[in-house]
């Protein structure tokens, strides 16, 4: 179902909570968070361990369903949707850069970066030759056959920014991406995510607790215990 | 996603390796024991396929298998060539006898008695001399591999040590004396007794007096009838038991395995042989499933929809099982092949790479629908988890 949003709001969060278990064991992750994210700008969430940065996000990504509130996301409010449905959505629209890469071990750079596309059903050769072109534009066009235990960190993290972007998602979540990487290395990432995910029609969600790369935040929404405390916004020339 | 379900499975060789070692030796296991099986039954009938000249067998009717032994009065050779539908009719002796070897070896043969004129019913292949020999005085024929087993001279004769019995040497069977004179070649039997042929008088004339001694008549029937059609005649009209061959080599068989336990032995061997491929096939693929449950959580999280994901677990317990059970039914062949003709039973009917192949897919159906569970149940979410 569609639902009427500015057309430069990603993602609209309204008093949303999420509750996980019930009774006396109910941990309460997310208690009544607002949240806007635009399209074109780069929304870091930052806070302490165990604010819910990662349950936002995964709320945001329709991953884990919210308990109540209102989370409108490219103008859709995932919840309606069926689980199939919403694993097609996901497919569609979603790009994740996870903290733990989740790079399939016995798949070649290449494949790995075409899963997205081979989910949405693309025939396999024609996804991989996509899956070369996305990796050539992340500087790893040469190591499209070589395995991830064959390439150093920063190279697999190049490679789940390239099986992030392959598929060309509105929306693209990063969790941590910085967190195994020395300085200069996450810099450079950083720098290519700026570089090749940045787009107007694309919104990016970054979960970090790196202070390092806050330089590259259009916005950052500071977390705490479960809210948003406060928004700064920064503009760029 | 199948090709990428393949790769991941192959990918880690040695876990394939393990995985695919796993399930050949659990159809080793299914496969070998059931060629056993089959051999085994099969040898049951073995007698019956060699005496391939005749259409029906007729016998008494309490006659349950081969080895059986219930006698017909010789009228009963009459009676049969008088039935409607029968070309010729030829009697056979078959009985067990005392045999007294030339350096005092006692074993017991069976003796099987042919009809003088047309030696209809003997072995299938000659390996010394001729069929045509048993029509010399005394003559017999004995099994090429009985000579250096069943009948060898085991004490030696005169200064000789043990040897193989020889074309020429000389046995008394019940006190008769008879001369070896050639050999022949027939295929295993379930029974292991040494096999002697003779002709029907000689055969009588050796054998212990009885009122009753013709074993069987053997009967084709004309060009054209039906065999099963003649049998039932000859039944009517003799009130005697008429098989044809397939049918008495069946009523063999499963007298055999009815009386012989063979079928709960084997069966309890196959079962294990299914419950450890179970076992393997399941720890293997649950684990192999476990390692893989990150890459199987962050393809839910990238829109990989569950039906995908089981088509995906599917499709490479499937391979699996394929190249598992193509490696063990090929190992079963070999050592089948390099066995042939041995004392081990073993004839893989095609029912027994059907039987496995089915097993070790039910094996591998039931170790996926467990695996399977973990992944159905699988929280996208914890991929965002370190």
């Amino acid at each position: 179902m569609e639902t009427t949003l500015s057309t430069r709001v990603a993602v609209s969060c309204r008093g949303v909570t999420k509750t996980f278990g019930e009774g006396e064991n109910a941990v309460q992750a997310l208690r009544g968070l607002d949240l806007e994210v635009l399209l074109g700008q780069m929304t870091m969430l930052v806070g302490p361990s165990g604010c819910g940065k990662t349950t936002l996000l995964s709320v945001i990504a329709g991953i884990l369903e919210r308990t109540a509130g209102e989370c409108i996301v490219l103008h859709e409010d995932t919840l309606r949707l069926s689980d199939r449905e919403r694993a097609a959505w996901r497919g569609r629209n979603v790009g994740f850069v996870f903290q733990a890469l989740n790079l399939v071990p016995t798949l070649t750079a290449a494949e790995n970066v075409a899963i997205p596309l081979l989910i949405l059903g693309l025939h396999y050769k024609t996804a991989l030759a996509r899956a070369g072109e996305m990796l050539e534009r992340v500087g790893l066009g040469s190591r499209t056959r070589s395995l991830p235990s064959q390439l150093s960190g920063g190279q697999q993290q190049r490679i789940a920014i390239a099986r992030a972007l392959v598929h060309e998602p509105r929306l693209l979540v990063c969790d941590e991406p910085t967190s195994a990487l020395d300085h200069e290395t996450g810099h450079k990432v950083m720098e290519l995510l700026q570089e090749v995910a940045s787009s107007e029609d694309r919104a990016l969600i970054v979960v970090t607790h790196d202070s390092r790369i806050f330089s590259f935040a259009d916005r950052i929404a500071h977390m705490d215990d479960g809210r948003v405390e406060r928004v700064e916004t920064f503009t760029k020339n | 996603m199948i090709r990428i379900a393949l790769r991941m499975l192959v990918g880690d060789r040695l876990k394939y390796l393990g995985l695919v070692a796993g399930l050949a030796f659990a159809t080793l296991l299914i496969t070998q024991q059931g060629s056993i099986f089959a051999g085994f039954t099969r040898r049951s009938g073995s007698w019956i396929r060699d005496t391939g000249q005749a259409d029906l067998w007729i016998m008494d009717p309490q006659i349950e298998f081969t080895e059986d032994r219930k006698a017909m009065q010789d009228s009963a050779l009459l009676k049969v060539r008088g039935v409607e539908g029968i070309e010729w009719a030829v009697p056979l002796y078959k009985s067990y006898v005392q045999a007294r070897l030339q350096d005092g070896t006692r074993v017991v043969v069976r003796m099987i008695g042919l009809d003088d004129a047309t030696l209809t019913g003997g072995p299938p292949i000659m390996e010394q001399g001729t069929l045509e020999l048993l029509k010399a005085d005394r003559a017999i024929l004995v099994d090429a591999r009985d000579m250096d087993d069943g009948l060898r001279l085991r004490r030696g004769v005169g200064d000789e040590g043990p040897r193989a019995l020889r074309v020429g040497d000389r046995i008394d069977l019940n006190e008769h004396e008879t001369v070896v004179m050639g050999s022949f070649r027939r295929t295993r039997e379930f029974f292991w007794d040494p096999v002697v042929y003779t002709t029907y008088t000689r055969a009588l004339r050796m054998a212990p007096q009885e009122r009753k001694l013709l074993g069987y008549v053997l009967a084709r029937v004309k060009p054209g009838l039906d065999p099963k059609e003649v049998a039932r005649r000859v039944e009517e009209t003799t009130r005697l038991r008429a098989d044809t061959s397939d049918d008495y080599e069946a009523r063999s068989m499963d007298f055999i395995l009815s009386k012989t336990g063979i079928l709960p032995n084997f069966g309890i061997t196959i079962a294990l042989g299914f419950v450890i491929g179970v076992l393997i096939s399941g720890q293997l693929l649950y684990n192999f499933i476990l390692e893989n449950q990150r890459a199987f959580a962050a393809m839910k999280a990238m829109g990989a929809s569950n039906r995908l994901l089981l088509r995906m677990v599917f499709a490479q317990v499937l391979f699996a099982a394929f190249i598992g059970f193509g490696l063990g039914v090929g190992v079963t062949a070999v050592v089948g092949q390099l066995l042939h003709d041995s004392k081990l039973a073993f004839h893989m009917a095609w029912q027994v790479p059907v039987f496995g192949g089915v097993a070790i897919l039910v094996c591998c159906l039931i170790a996926a629908a467990i695996s399977i569970q973990r992944v159905l149940r699988l929280e996208p979410a914890v991929v965002f988890k370190g």
